[in-house]
């Protein structure tokens, strides 16, 4: 009888509320750039970080925050709120830069990463940004908690939905495909986790390290529908979401082939960006790319 | 005295405490017939996972759970509950002081057969490093039930230490367990037994023994590892000749540590120490490794009067 949960809450009574922007494309395209903007300036002010992975979920975190997830920065604790938990915590700046945007905090806070007294730690933490769901810094712990919370969703008949940014160097950790079993044997098809496969950990190339391919087959063996997509398309991005939200009784992952550092053309592909941040004169250059 | 498993205690009042609370939780690692949390899961089938053999997707789990509102009560072996998941505890349970209650049991050398792997001597150490978690180590199994009700009652993360071998009465069933305060079990004026867990009941044998010789021992439960009652160690320091701190844990990190701490900040006094040292211990039975590595009431009688000495 144990491990038996309610099965799909398609039949929640709570009414599934729209994302309070829903951006045109257009709009989402200019998001992007903006947030890749702050991600620069927010680094190199703070004079460390990790531009390049932050730089390479973008694409993904716009498109969930300003067109897919339903929340209120007014009450980041609404019970039904769908929940972005991000895994790599070294990519906080793409989700602080994220949140300020949407109304959690003023946009001039962003300045303040990393600094003595600032709400905005080196990585993400609950306890001090509003709208942060989960800590994370140690890899290969953001599914589990993302299953913990999907689960609860399902016990307590919420139809939220729970998203898990994950990067590719953390499918080496073991927890993660402890994560990964879990969620498929409770039948988790209130979560999706997406994966930024930049292809680039702090080392070197993930496949000279510790190769993950065939990496859609491994989670579709694991009981996972699996999507591929191009992680900087933002329509293939809201297709893929769309599709998630449609498999029924498995948890779906996409598989986000991106590129570290994209947008800024001297940090895209480049190891050195993992976690380093730019110079005052390569700011002005990627700031001028931006535009 | 007689004999009750601690484990037993747990697994009845979990499902004392599930008929209560409709938002308690129950997660175990493929052990729930050893953790006696199978009796929650028959209870309550739909509040109970087994999550296999999994123990930092479990932590991380019981974190995504307790954030989204639910009281998680999570179970496993001592030793994979602490040196299995430290790093889950650390930063999914400690930095974010989440609601989630591990209450392990096999913990210490009483395990017994099973050896070195699974006896967890070194789970309190670990466990009082980490800023947030309330640590107890209930002495019997009448301060078990009160003591994961009291749990279940507070916010924030808790670790209690429970065993796999039966531990004899100390307590009658209308002692009311106060987290935090050291239990007085017996009045002394020579020297001070502080003890923990199964060490408590050895204690009491321990004094009265002592008793018998002309040395008037004080013996004190501290069943609250963390946080610490600091102002009963300070008292007593100042009314003894000297302390023995007594638990089934190595030198290191545990109870005698901790006291220590008191009392070379606060109050001199002697101390003696009977621990497991720094060395694991072997296979055997529960009886038998108890007096190989001197957890016995005639250690404690021997470090009371090494106390006494050193006076």
């Amino acid at each position: 009888m144990s491990n038996q949960i309610n099965p799909g809450s398609q039949n929640a009574p709570q009414a599934r509320q729209v994302n309070v922007f829903d951006l045109s494309m257009v709009d989402l395209i200019e998001m992007a750039k903006k947030l890749r903007r702050h991600i620069i300036t927010m680094t190199a002010t703070a004079g460390s970080g990790h531009p390049g992975g932050s730089l390479s979920s973008t694409d993904i975190v716009a498109a969930l925050y300003f067109k897919v997830m339903r929340y209120n920065p007014l009450d980041p604790q609404w019970v039904d709120r769908d929940r972005f938990i991000l895994s790599k915590g070294h990519a906080a700046p793409i989700v602080y830069a994220a949140l300020a945007e949407s109304g959690y905090f003023p946009v001039e806070e962003l300045t303040t990463l990393r600094k003595f007294g600032s709400r905005l730690q080196g990585h993400t933490d609950r306890n001090f940004t509003p709208g942060v769901e989960m800590s994370a810094g140690s890899l290969g712990m953001g599914l589990s908690f993302g299953v913990g919370v999907a689960l609860a969703g399902k016990l307590d008949y919420r139809d939220y939905c729970t998203y898990v940014l994950l990067s590719d160097g953390e499918c080496e950790e073991g927890q993660t495909w402890e994560a990964v079993l879990s969620a498929a044997q409770y039948k988790l098809d209130n979560l999706v986790a997406i994966v930024d496969y930049n292809k680039i950990q702090l080392s070197g190339w993930v496949k000279d390290v510790m190769n993950l391919e065939p990496l859609n087959r491994k989670w579709q063996a694991f009981g996972w529908h699996a999507i591929d997509i191009d992680g900087h398309d933002l329509g293939q991005i809201l297709a893929a979401i769309q599709e998630a939200q449609k498999i029924k009784t498995k948890p779906v992952v996409i598989i986000a082939h991106t590129i570290k550092g994209k947008g800024v053309s001297f940090m895209e592909g480049n190891v050195k960006f993992h976690g380093k941040v730019p110079t005052s004169e390569e700011v002005g250059r990627a700031l001028r790319e931006l535009e | 005295m007689t004999e009750v498993s601690t484990r037993e205690a747990y697994g009845n009042t979990l499902v004392e405490l599930g008929e209560e609370n409709k938002g308690i939780i129950v997660l175990d690692a493929d052990l729930s017939p050893s953790t006696m949390t199978c009796f929650f899961a028959q209870k309550f089938p739909h509040r109970f996972f087994n999550c296999g053999i999994q123990e930092q997707n479990m932590i991380g789990m019981a974190a995504g759970l307790a954030a989204s509102g639910k009281t998680v009560f999570a179970s496993t072996f001592a030793v994979f509950a602490s040196c299995r998941c430290f790093d889950q505890l650390r930063m999914c349970l400690s930095q974010t002081g989440l609601n989630v209650k591990i209450v392990a049991t096999h913990g210490g050398i009483t395990v017994g057969e099973d050896g070195a792997s699974h006896q967890a001597i070194e789970d309190l150490a670990l466990y009082c490093a980490l800023p947030g978690f309330t640590v107890i180590v209930p002495a019997d199994a009448i301060e078990t039930a009160e003591a994961v009700k009291a749990a279940a009652n507070m916010h924030g993360p808790f670790y209690i230490r429970l065993s796999r071998s039966k531990t004899p009465l100390v307590y009658a069933e209308d002692y009311h367990f106060a987290l935090g305060k050291a239990v007085t079990m017996q009045e002394g004026e020579d020297v001070a037994i502080m003890a923990t867990g199964i060490m408590v009941a050895k204690a009491l044998v321990a004094s009265e023994v002592l008793a018998k010789q002309g040395i008037n021992c004080r013996v004190i439960n501290i069943h609250t590892l963390k946080p610490l009652d600091e102002e009963a160690i300070v008292k007593t320091a100042s009314e003894m000749k000297g302390i023995v701190v007594a638990e089934e844990h190595l030198a290191h990190g545990g109870l005698g540590s901790r006291v220590a701490q008191v009392i070379a900040r606060e109050k001199l006094v002697p101390m003696s120490f009977v621990n497991l040292k720094d060395r694991y211990a072997l296979s055997g039975k529960a009886e038998e490794l108890l007096q190989k590595y001197d957890l016995t009431a005639e250690s404690i009688e021997l470090a009371v009067k090494s106390v006494l000495e050193k006076k």
